[in-house]
């Protein structure tokens, strides 16, 4: 009987180590639900969900705070993976938060622009180069379109620019064919 | 003559060739059309930057275009004339977008630029790359990658094997095959100089064995030039033998993996017609400015022209004379080729052939209908993938799984389609699902840079605060020590002061230090001090009447002071 027991508790320990010791080597830094949610976000930094950036929507949806329909850079397209990797029901974009545009970057006026940096301060990802009363402009690559350096502007000099199609991002289109009435 | 044994590529198809309809003539130069339209970027990677302005004159085989970086190649005016515009004009890409080219117009002198040959025996590897990238050698077996980035050993420091790419598997296109018979010497010439960059140890020219004429005229010419380790090897006609990894195969036996190049196996394979775009370059000095070009198709005379560079397509449709039941123009062979926007767009690098068709020669395709999964597209495909699996995933937008089928490794040769018996255009579904994924994996690059930009100005943020609350922390401290010892030094100092009988300012004390009022008072005295030590600079030497100059405008001043300070009130209220 006590050998038994005995048994029984060297396992409970050793698999309790075991246990113990996977749970500090394999240690998951951060809560990955959240990083796979960000990864989906368009990352346009634009705050239209309400949240200050995309990881603290991401934080929010993760713990069940936010809807997943609140994000109109990431559209449709956004919603349904977000709803395909949280299980949940797929919803269109809620209409307080915006509307799907067109990608389109920022382009100030230079003769307009009097340098004044709020624009700068404004912008999320530093894509906008410039200093006092110098003429700023913007880093098209880095620009994320979140419109962000819009209200500030006090002579509005900048506008939203739509990014045209070139023939290097132009993209074949899906086949389609005509559907005739069999003779 | 030795015996070669050749290998085999799984799959491929045998079409119509229809080649003996442009291969009867010899080639001929298609006359200079009254406007060049030049597109800057004609080769794979970087657009080269225009060099030239309208109303510019310039001559034959003068730079237009600078390469943009090392993965690009230059652009050369055709012919001698005056620029007219550097405008962005319709490009002959699928897609009719238009692109910044340079339009000239030819003065007809035809006058070349100063050239003279390249000593590139005595030139280190970088300046022969680089001197092809300035004369702008691309591939032109169609697909214009920069050949100099091509003519390097490898990994390895050398290669056993420089394939030369004489296949010309597709259908109707003729230009390797009559610039193999016209013009064999300085493409054996090419060869040479190419085996002598790539330090190959032999030298293996593919051509398919139904231009018996060409692999003829290639082997007299390596007898006559008694080139060394350069062999003339016909290889059975079967499409797409001209693909690079399969003549590579057919001729070595080595296949190349998925993700590796043929240099890590010691093979580099080059175009029949960048061989003697390499010779013209190196030995002639001449940049590459024209191509040979097969017109055939829907056309009364098929023909191959050599054109300039920039001449539209319907003028040298013209010369092979249309059939007036014409309705389209396409860039590359049946199988392979891109349907231009227009007759209008330039000919280019990549214009190996134009071909004119019509509905009574490509029917339109009939109704597409389901995959029955017989898989005969896997028997066709040349690179052994799955085409129906991959046509599944593309059709269902799977993207992932399509890659994992190695989308990527497809070469558009299109026998999958050829052979399909529910018809189904399955390149098509392929070209769809490879520019989405492009477009998508440069979605997630400039997310992912916009979500590092982010948080770096999170950080920074962040910094500059702790830094702002240290600096201040650190000066209210200092403060608070400074009045301390001045408090100690204040109870210290009364004995002295007493006994000196002396008046003692009203220095801060112990009580005081805390008392805001004084403080503030203390910091103004002190303000007041140093105004009053500071001597305005440059005043000693002012005349009398500079002096009283200043002191007028002093008092003006004063006085201005005084009213804005009785505005201010009003304001106020």
């Amino acid at each position: 009987m006590i050998e038994a027991v005995l048994v029984m508790a060297l396992g409970a320990v050793v698999l309790g180590a075991a246990l113990g010791y996977a749970a500090v080597r394999f240690k998951v830094e951060g809560d990955p639900l959240v990083e796979k949610i960000d990864a989906i976000l368009p990352q346009t930094q634009c705050g239209q969900c309400g949240y200050p950036g995309c990881k603290p929507y991401a934080q929010a949806i993760a713990k069940g705070e936010a809807e997943i329909n609140c994000c109109p850079p990431g559209g449709e397209e956004g919603i349904r993976k977000l709803a395909d990797l949280l299980g949940r029901e797929f919803k269109p974009l809620s209409a307080e938060h915006g509307v799907e545009k067109p990608k389109r970057v920022a382009f100030i006026d230079e003769q307009t622009c009097i340098g004044c940096t709020l624009c700068i301060q404004a912008c999320p990802v530093d894509a906008i180069v410039g200093a006092a009363k110098q003429m700023h402009t913007i880093v098209a690559v880095q620009c994320t379109g979140c419109e962000l350096c819009l209200p500030p502007c006090p002579v509005d000099c900048i506008s939203m620019v739509p990014i045209s199609e070139t023939v290097e991002t132009w993209k074949w289109t899906y086949p389609i064919f005509e559907v005739k009435r069999a003779a | 003559m030795m015996l070669k044994k050749l290998f085999a590529f799984n799959g491929g198809v045998k079409p119509d060739y229809h080649k003996g309809e442009s291969n009867h003539l010899p080639i001929a130069a298609a006359p200079l059309p009254a406007e060049l339209v030049i597109p800057l970027h004609q080769s794979i990677g970087g657009v080269p930057h225009p060099l030239v302005h309208a109303g510019d004159c310039v001559r034959k085989g003068q730079l237009i275009g600078g390469p943009d970086g090392n993965v690009s190649s230059a652009v050369h005016a055709s012919t001698s004339g005056t620029v007219k515009a550097v405008e962005p004009r319709l490009m002959p890409h699928t897609s009719g977008l238009s692109a910044p080219c340079v339009v000239i117009e030819p003065d007809g002198r035809d006058e070349w630029i100063e050239h003279a040959p390249v000593p590139w025996r005595s030139m280190s590897p970088g300046e022969v790359r680089d001197a092809l990238r300035d004369a702008g050698v691309v591939g032109l077996g169609g697909a214009v990658f920069p050949s100099h980035l091509k003519v390097n050993p490898g990994k390895l420091g050398h290669l056993d094997t420089l394939v030369i790419n004489g296949a010309e598997c597709e259908p109707f296109i003729t230009c390797d095959d009559m610039q193999m018979r016209e013009r064999p010497e300085g493409i054996v010439k090419g060869a040479a100089i190419l085996r002598d960059l790539t330090q190959a140890k032999q030298v293996l020219v593919g051509i398919e064995d139904n231009k018996p004429e060409a692999v003829a005229a290639m082997r007299a010419a390596v007898e006559r030039l008694k080139a060394e380790r350069i062999e003339i090897v016909a290889v059975p006609t079967r499409y797409p033998a001209g693909g690079a990894k399969q003549l590579i195969r057919v001729l070595t036996g080595i296949e190349v993996p998925h993700g590796k190049r043929s240099t890590d196996y010691g093979v580099q394979c080059f175009n029949t017609g960048t061989a003697y775009a390499v010779w013209e370059a190196l030995e002639l000095g001449r940049p590459l400015i024209s191509r040979i070009v097969t017109v055939a198709g829907n056309v009364e005379t098929a023909r191959n022209y050599e054109v300039h560079f920039g001449t539209p397509m319907q003028d040298v449709i013209a010369l092979a004379k249309a059939k007036p039941d014409s309705d389209r123009v396409i860039m590359g062979g049946p199988m392979m080729g891109y349907r231009m926007p227009s007759a209008a767009v330039p000919v280019v690098k990549a214009t190996n052939c134009i071909l004119v068709g019509s509905k009574a020669l490509f029917p339109p395709p009939p109704p597409e209908m389901p995959c029955i999964r017989c898989g005969e597209c896997a028997l066709a495909c040349p690179v052994d993938l799955q085409p129906f699996e991959m046509y599944w995933f593309s059709r269902a937008k799977i993207f992932g799984k399509a890659q994992e089928y190695h989308l990527f490794d497809c070469i558009e040769c299109g026998c999958c389609a050829y052979v399909c018996p529910s018809r189904i255009p399955l390149v098509d579904y392929y070209r769809f699902a490879k520019s989405e994924i492009w477009a998508r994996e440069n979605e997630k690059t400039a997310a992912d840079t916009a979500r590092e930009r982010y948080e770096f100005r999170l950080a920074r943020e962040e910094r500059e605060k702790a830094e702002k609350a240290a600096k201040l922390a650190a000066k209210a401290t200092e403060t608070k020590a400074k009045l301390a010892a001045q408090a100690a030094a204040a109870a210290a100092a009364p004995a002295d002061a007493e006994a000196a009988g002396a008046a003692v300012p009203p220095e801060p004390t112990s009580t005081a230090t805390n008392d805001p009022k004084a403080l503030i008072a203390a910091a103004m005295a002190r303000a007041q001090a140093q105004k009053a030590v500071v001597h305005p600079e440059n005043v000693e030497q002012i005349s009398p009447e500079k002096q009283a100059e200043i002191a007028e405008i002093e008092a003006r001043r004063a006085k201005l002071r005084e009213v804005a300070k009785a505005a201010q009130p009003q304001e106020d209220q």
